[in-house]
């Protein structure tokens, strides 16, 4: 059995397929209680009930809305260009959920344990943002592209930033390698995870990735106050579900993404305890939390101020961290924390 | 990094670390105020480079593994480009401000375009070669559409930019299949591949390409359809940068690539050079006849000009080297004072660039006529200006390589293009009377212009010294 | 048929597919997109050859970036392929002798190819410990710095071009200054006037 599955190419085909499985489903059926949970602290921050009635807490709610996108009729707008829009939110599930491919959860637990994971999911984001350009385009709309030029043209921005960030961290593993990188991590608990050394780094990735992925306060794409929906005006039923869903599979993306960047992955926080997956599910659960909070909290940036933000702010800093840190990881400062692949941490 | 290699690349990087500082001061003090200020400290840098190279030690070798050569060719046409840089920037100063161009990116533009021609000069391998020729390139489209809101220079630009990037296109193709077919992008390597005198058809291909890429920069007829747009378009002071030190990057780098990459197959080449130099100076010479722009003819000029200095390519000698490096110093000089006198020539504070306002000009400024008269003469190559004796001198290269019948060419195409030359002074004594054309000149631009036609009369005696810097110059190379 | 085989065939034809909907495709957006769909193949047949590096920077840079513009200009320049087409016709056997040339040019060259000693050996990655990323990392910041440092310098000039031939300082527009718009508090902002019955302001 373990032969067919090694060596043959059915075998080897069926034993991707499998854990791509059970990568997605679990990952999809989380996404559902997030869903729910992003409801409820919204409304507990506005002293509302939220979601309370399918399902005891409302806990069913997200199968509910669920049924109801998926059975509605799909709309297409006249003069649209069928494929292009069909194709759009397609590309947005689909491209949020083929990042998975390289997040490990667990000491060898990943699908694919590639060198370059990271520029990988750098990559994979990168074309995120054609979802959003084909959709408000093909939507043969002036609202849609309107708005989809404007939260393209930001991804793009905040794109440049996680990836100077990113490069800070990879300078001081040595790996672009996501496991060699939270194995860096180890040691010392919580005090030798990267966001330590990379402090201010922390705060500029996870703010970009609110903006990387459209999410409050950074929403301006879908700004309902303004843009009535962004780019997503004219989809209906199904395939507006299907951006739904990518945005909030990227989302999670970004919070494993944090967790094994900056806060040790799957390492437990406190030397002696087992590391183990769960460490990893409470950490993506915290900074989840932490988004829903920002959602709930903070309110809109104006889009001038967000671009600013962006290109006058965040990339010079970004990039001064950058140089800062080849310095410091070349001429071993800090005892090395800089350059763990000297220290074999 | 070796110490070796540092101190190769030391003016370069001088001028590159001086052109960012520059930026960012100019940026965050005073724009385009700062201006002349920017102007003076960038000549004023280059001059000290100059100085730096032509009388610091002189030490030769390979940097950074073979992609750069340090020899006395290169450093004699760095001398010369940054000379003529200098000179330009300074001329055409005065002239820019007054103009609405004073833009204080002008000046580093053109210390990051005499970056790249220093690096081009002193390419020892094809990617150097094609970084710095696109540093250059890339700068002067630039600089070529500056006056963005007139429909000709941006026409310049846009011109210059689209050619320049088909015949970049035409070098690097070129230069892939050289490197397909030597193995190598290391000029050394290229030399060793061609050895035996026996070039394979596609090492030929490659050169073929490379040439053609290079003869793009240098404007050699079949590939000079840019140069008069793109000179009558530009600015003038603009115009004057590009008809002199990128002219001798070019042609330095070209003497380059035949000699120390292809220098083994001086037979494949020669033929095609000497083409190009008879068409280059025939096309030049009679083309410029109807011209009535004298930014236009003098862009005709230069491509007959260049058309003289193949010769000594061609030629494929040692002495053949040393004329055509002899022939562009005397040809930048020449051009830097007369460009001087053009950049000045206007009517009610307009440019003016017809050669009909020209007539009547020496009875009210005869000393700035005479001047001019002389650097016409010599570009004519009149005795006994030393305009003659570059010629002279590319036309022996070629009896001597017993290319007679290339010299005959090089005579009959020099007496052709006389005639536009004496056009002018004649225009200038005995033309009819016209409402005539002001000269308003910086002490800068007039220092060029008198310094210039001086140089032409006292360079008979001994050309400044300049034959013994490219003697040793072309023995450096060719060696 | 390996599973690298099969990759391979699906990732060229992907490239080639791409390439030709690309040239023929009606509408310029969807032109675009098909460009894009054969530099996602390209990207494939890097990793296929073990270039991962290269393949994710292709990714990065043609698709993320590069194309992303195309696509800006294309879809708000309206370009009308139509009529840039209509002179197709006219012109297709000059373009059709050209390439026939071209083709019997490559042919030539292939058959005459004559390659120096030791070019094979370079063709090959070199296997060992020595990841790619890496290798190129020692590579460009030793022996090709020069190269890197002189790319560096094209690129500033581009952006100061850029900026000298597009940027125009607008003084008649109100700009925002954050720093000043912080520090505002009610003491600057609020007057208090006592206002007298009967006189006004």
């Amino acid at each position: 059995m373990y032969e067919f599955f090694t060596t043959t190419n059915l075998g080897i085909a069926l034993l991707i397929t499998g854990q791509v499985l059970l990568i997605v489903v679990p990952l999809l059926v989380a996404l559902a209680f997030l869903l729910w949970a992003d409801r409820k602290v919204w409304a507990a921050v506005q002293l509302r009930k939220g979601p309370n009635v399918v399902g005891a807490f409302g806990l069913l709610q997200s199968f509910a809305d669920f049924i109801k996108y998926v059975v509605k009729e799909i709309v297409v707008p006249a003069g649209a260009d069928k494929f292009v829009f069909f194709l759009a939110p397609l590309l947005s599930l689909v491209l949020a959920l083929v990042a998975w491919a390289v997040i490990p959860f667990n000491e060898g637990w990943v699908l694919a344990d590639i060198n370059v994971a990271i520029l990988f999911i750098f990559a994979v984001s990168s074309l995120e943002v054609y979802g959003v350009i084909m959709g408000g385009w093909a939507s043969n709309s002036k609202y849609p592209f309107l708005g989809s030029l404007r939260s393209a043209a930001q991804m793009i921005s905040y794109e440049v930033s996680i990836g100077l960030i990113i490069i800070g961290v990879i300078i001081s593993t040595g790996s672009m390698n996501l496991t060699a990188i939270v194995n860096a991590q180890a040691g010392a608990g919580l005090l030798s995870w990267y966001w330590l050394p990379h402090f201010p780094m922390v705060f500029l990735f996870i703010i970009s990735a609110m903006a990387e992925t459209n999410r409050p306060p950074f929403d301006l794409p879908e700004a309902e106050s303004e843009l009535v929906a962004g780019y997503q005006v004219e989809y209906s039923s199904t395939p507006f579900l299907l951006y739904m869903i990518g945005e909030y599979v990227a989302i999670t993306l970004m919070t494993a993404l944090i967790t094994l960047l900056f806060f040790g992955g799957w390492l437990s926080p406190i030397p002696g305890l087992a590391d183990g997956i769960h460490w990893m599910f409470l950490k993506m659960g915290f900074f989840w939390f932490l988004f829903m909070m920002t959602k709930a909290v903070v309110p809109r940036y104006r889009y001038d101020q967000l671009m600013r933000i962006g290109w006058k702010v965040f990339l010079p800093l970004s990039l001064a961290w950058v140089v800062l840190v080849a310095f410091f990881a070349q001429y071993g400062a800090f005892w090395g924390t800089y350059a763990r692949w000297t220290t074999g941490g | 990094m070796t110490a070796f290699d540092l101190q190769a690349i030391l003016p370069e990087l001088l001028l590159a670390v001086f052109a960012m500082f520059a930026l960012l001061a100019a940026v965050y003090t005073g724009k385009d105020k700062a201006t002349p200020l920017v102007t003076w400290a960038t000549a004023g840098v280059m001059l000290a480079l100059a100085l730096f190279i032509g009388l610091g030690e002189a030490v030769n070798g390979r940097a950074f593994g073979g992609l750069l050569f340090e020899d006395a060719y290169g450093r004699f046409a760095q001398v010369g480009i940054l000379v003529a840089a200098a000179a330009v920037l300074l001329a055409g100063q005065d002239t820019l401000v007054r103009r609405g161009l004073g833009r204080f990116e002008y000046p580093l533009l053109i210390a990051l375009a005499t970056v790249g021609m220093m690096i081009m000069v002193s390419a020892g391998d094809l990617m150097t070669l094609y970084m710095g020729l696109e540093l250059q390139s890339l700068a002067l489209y630039v600089v070529a559409a500056m006056r963005r809101d007139g429909v000709k220079s941006t026409e310049a630009g846009m011109k210059y930019f689209i050619l320049g990037a088909l015949s970049s296109g035409l070098l690097l193709y070129g230069a892939s299949l050289t490197y397909g077919y030597a193995g190598t992008t290391g000029f050394d390597g290229i030399l060793a591949a061609a050895s035996g005198g026996e070039m394979g058809l596609g090492l030929l291909f490659g050169l073929t390409f490379v040439v053609a890429g290079l003869a793009f920069k240098v404007s050699a007829v079949p590939f000079h359809m840019w140069t008069p747009d793109v000179y009558e378009g530009a600015p003038t002071p603009v115009t004057a940068f590009f008809a002199t030190a990128p002219k001798l990057a070019a042609m330095a780098l070209f003497g380059r690539v035949l000699f120390d990459a292809f220098g083994q197959a001086v037979g494949d080449w020669s033929q095609i050079i000497a083409l190009m130099a008879v068409l280059s100076m025939f096309l030049g010479a009679v083309a410029a006849i109807g011209q009535r722009d004298i930014k236009r003819l003098m862009a005709y000029s230069s491509i007959s000009h260049m058309g003289f200095a193949l010769i000594g390519l061609a030629a494929g000698s040692q002495y053949g080297v040393q004329a055509m490096l002899v022939y562009m110093a005397i040809y930048l000089t020449m051009n830097v004072g007369t460009f001087a006198f053009i950049m000045s020539m206007e009517r009610d504070g307009k440019p003016v660039t017809e050669i009909a306002a020209l007539h009547q000009y020496a009875k009210g400024e005869p000393v700035k006529a005479l001047a001019m008269l002389v650097l016409l003469f010599s570009l004519a190559g009149v005795p006994p200006m030393v305009g003659f004796f570059g010629k002279l001198y590319v036309l022996g290269a070629a009896v001597q390589a017993d290319m007679t019948l290339l010299a005959v060419a090089g005579v009959v195409a020099s007496v052709i293009g006389a005639f536009y030359y004496l056009r002018i002074v004649y225009y200038m004594y005995f033309g009819e009377a016209e409402e005539r054309v002001e000269t308003p000149m910086s002490p800068a631009a007039w220092v060029m212009l008198m310094g210039a036609a001086a140089a032409m009369l006292l360079g008979v005696i001994n050309l400044f010294g300049v034959e013994g810097a490219a003697a040793q110059a072309a023995a450096a190379l060719v060696n | 048929m390996t599973v690298a085989g099969f990759a391979f065939y699906v990732f060229a034809l992907t490239v080639l597919v791409g390439g030709l909907f690309t040239v023929v495709s009606r509408n310029p957006v969807h032109a675009v997109l098909w460009l894009i769909t054969a530099f996602i193949g390209a990207t494939g047949l890097f990793v296929l050859l073990g270039a991962e590096f290269i393949a994710m920077l292709l990714m990065i840079v043609y698709v993320g970036a590069v194309a992303v513009l195309f696509l800006f200009v294309v879809m708000m320049l309206d370009v009308d392929f139509a009529e840039l087409r209509a002179g197709m016709a006219k012109y297709l056997p000059i373009a059709l002798l050209i390439g026939v040339i071209l083709l019997v040019e490559l042919g030539m060259i292939l058959g005459t190819w004559v390659t120096a000693d030791g070019v094979e050996m370079l063709a090959a990655p070199v296997a060992g410990e020595v990841q790619n990323t890496a290798a190129l990392g020692m590579v460009i910041y030793t022996d090709y710095i020069l190269l890197f440092q002189l790319a560096g310098l094209v690129l500033l000039v581009a952006m100061i071009g850029a900026i000298v031939l597009t940027m125009r300082h607008r003084r008649d527009i109100k700009r925002q200054n954050v720093v000043e718009q912080m520090h505002r508090d009610p003491k600057a902002a609020i007057r208090m006037i006592d206002v007298k019955p009967g006189q006004g302001l």
